[in-house]
């Protein structure tokens, strides 16, 4: 109840309102066609070395999708021929379990692209789960290639922490942090970028970007003696995973009045998939990567995948939009680098 | 059917539904204490705001401000303790009234 209004209160009566985000743009007139294509968010691969409760790839280390190294050449040729494209996105499950993980982050710094790593902190210590593969080599190899490292971390505290990502991430996130640290990661000095993501545990809205990085900085420099860049607070996509928990607690429906009643256009306008396309382990091209759990595939006539990678059509596109997509516009918005207004 | 359903706080403002200017001036002068940050934050404000529920037994208060304590970054722990401080206080008041039962004990001489 952050403010009351007599609109506010108002009540969603029909479920389909949930998928009618189109008309809630064209209502507050907005154009929300493709801005350009500045950056590739590649999905390398959907097994993770956790299974967390809010994940919207429904990532566990059962999960055995995994980038070809054909797929991997396909999307550095795209790179390589477009310059546009600055920044390569790679995420997952966690990407440094994809077997050419390591060849993709050297070939596109050779490129001279700017490349970021949704890293979770704990694989650095857990290593691969079913090789038994160490990786405690990442901070090293991180820095070497000056990658920005991009972790999730969803409160300063255990309690929440674990609750989201299980019993023990917590304390092997602080550790992890502390390495990456060791290497210089978030020392304004270094230039090496190490910035957290925020993500609230459970079905609730994420408070002020600005006053939880004030929080986080504070709490986890005074106890662990840890610094970090920039944290980017995001909204959970009530998707997968995430959506069964609400489902099964019977909170779907607030939860989604919630994020309608919190449309914001100005957040809209900066939605992320205006300027990135975001591609699967198999090289399908989708417009975001929620699109593309939920396997809403992108209205881009003859280039659906990186092998008929064409940027004109890509960036001429009409995005596809679903009840998800609330989520990226609710309050100060929500994207992979945080709020968008 | 039960008198607090959790519901029934989307249908706050059709209190309104009669002499609503005096509704309007109510929600304006509530959005600018609570919603705000002042000389207070809002999670400051949102804490004192779930004490001030639990200390009332207003159910949904509790419900709206247990959820815009999470929403300002406040954790479960702060809550907790701010649910306490209203505890320490109902109690306070109770015993700091046994001064009055002490000054009539007195006044009886017993």
């Amino acid at each position: 109840m952050t403010t009351l209004q007599a609109d506010s209160f108002a009540e969603i009566e029909d479920v389909d309102e949930f998928d009618n985000f189109e008309a809630k743009a064209e209502q507050a007139n907005l154009d929300l066609s493709p801005l350009t294509i500045d950056t590739l968010q590649v999905n390398i691969t959907k097994m993770c070395n956790q299974a967390c409760l809010h994940c919207h790839v429904d990532a566990s280390p059962k999960r055995t999708e995994q980038m070809s190294l054909e797929t991997v050449e396909q999307c550095l040729l795209i790179l390589a021929q477009h310059n546009a494209i600055r920044n390569i996105d790679l995420t997952g499950g966690a990407p440094e379990l994809n077997p050419h993980f390591d060849y993709f982050v050297t070939e596109a710094k050779k490129l001279g692209k700017h490349v970021m790593v949704r890293h979770n902190l704990t694989v650095t210590l857990d290593g691969h789960p079913v090789t038994g593969e160490s990786k405690v080599y990442l901070p090293e190899f991180f820095k070497e290639n000056r990658v920005e490292v991009i972790s999730s971390l969803p409160y300063y505290q255990e309690y929440f922490t674990d609750k989201q990502r299980g019993r023990g991430v917590f304390a092997k996130s602080i550790e992890s942090l502390q390495l990456l640290n060791e290497q210089g990661y978030g020392k304004a000095e270094s230039g090496l970028l190490l910035n957290l993501v925020y993500n609230p545990a459970g079905a609730f809205l994420p408070a002020s970007q600005e006053s939880l990085e004030r929080d986080f900085k504070k709490e986890l420099l005074e106890k662990f003696g840890i610094v970090f860049n920039n944290l980017f607070t995001m909204t959970n996509m009530p998707i997968h995973r995430f959506k069964s928990q609400l489902k099964r607690i019977g909170t779907y429906d607030d939860y989604m009045e919630k994020l309608i009643g919190a449309f914001n256009p100005c957040a809209a306008e900066g939605i992320m998939c205006r300027s990135l396309i975001s591609v699967g382990y198999d090289g399908k091209i989708y417009d975001c990567d929620f699109n593309q759990m939920m396997d809403l595939q992108i209205e881009a006539p003859d280039a659906k995948t990186v092998f008929n990678f064409n940027f004109s059509k890509l960036s001429n596109r009409r995005i596809k939009f679903g009840a998800h997509c609330f989520g990226c516009t609710a309050g100060a918005g929500s994207s992979c680098g945080g709020t968008t207004t | 059917m039960n008198y607090y359903e959790s519901n029934d706080l989307k249908k706050f403002a059709e209190v309104g539904r009669f002499r609503k200017e005096l509704m309007d001036k109510f929600f304006e002068y509530y959005n600018k204490v609570t919603g705000e940050d002042g000389a207070l934050t809002k999670r400051e404000k949102a804490l004192i705001a779930l004490a001030v529920a639990h200390s009332k037994n207003c159910p949904y208060c509790i419900d709206a401000y247990t959820t815009q304590c999470l929403e300002t970054g406040a954790n479960p722990d702060q809550m907790t303790e701010a649910v306490h401080v209203a505890a320490a206080m109902e109690a306070g008041i109770t015993l700091v009234h046994g001064v009055q039962m002490n000054n009539v004990l007195d006044r009886h001489g017993a």
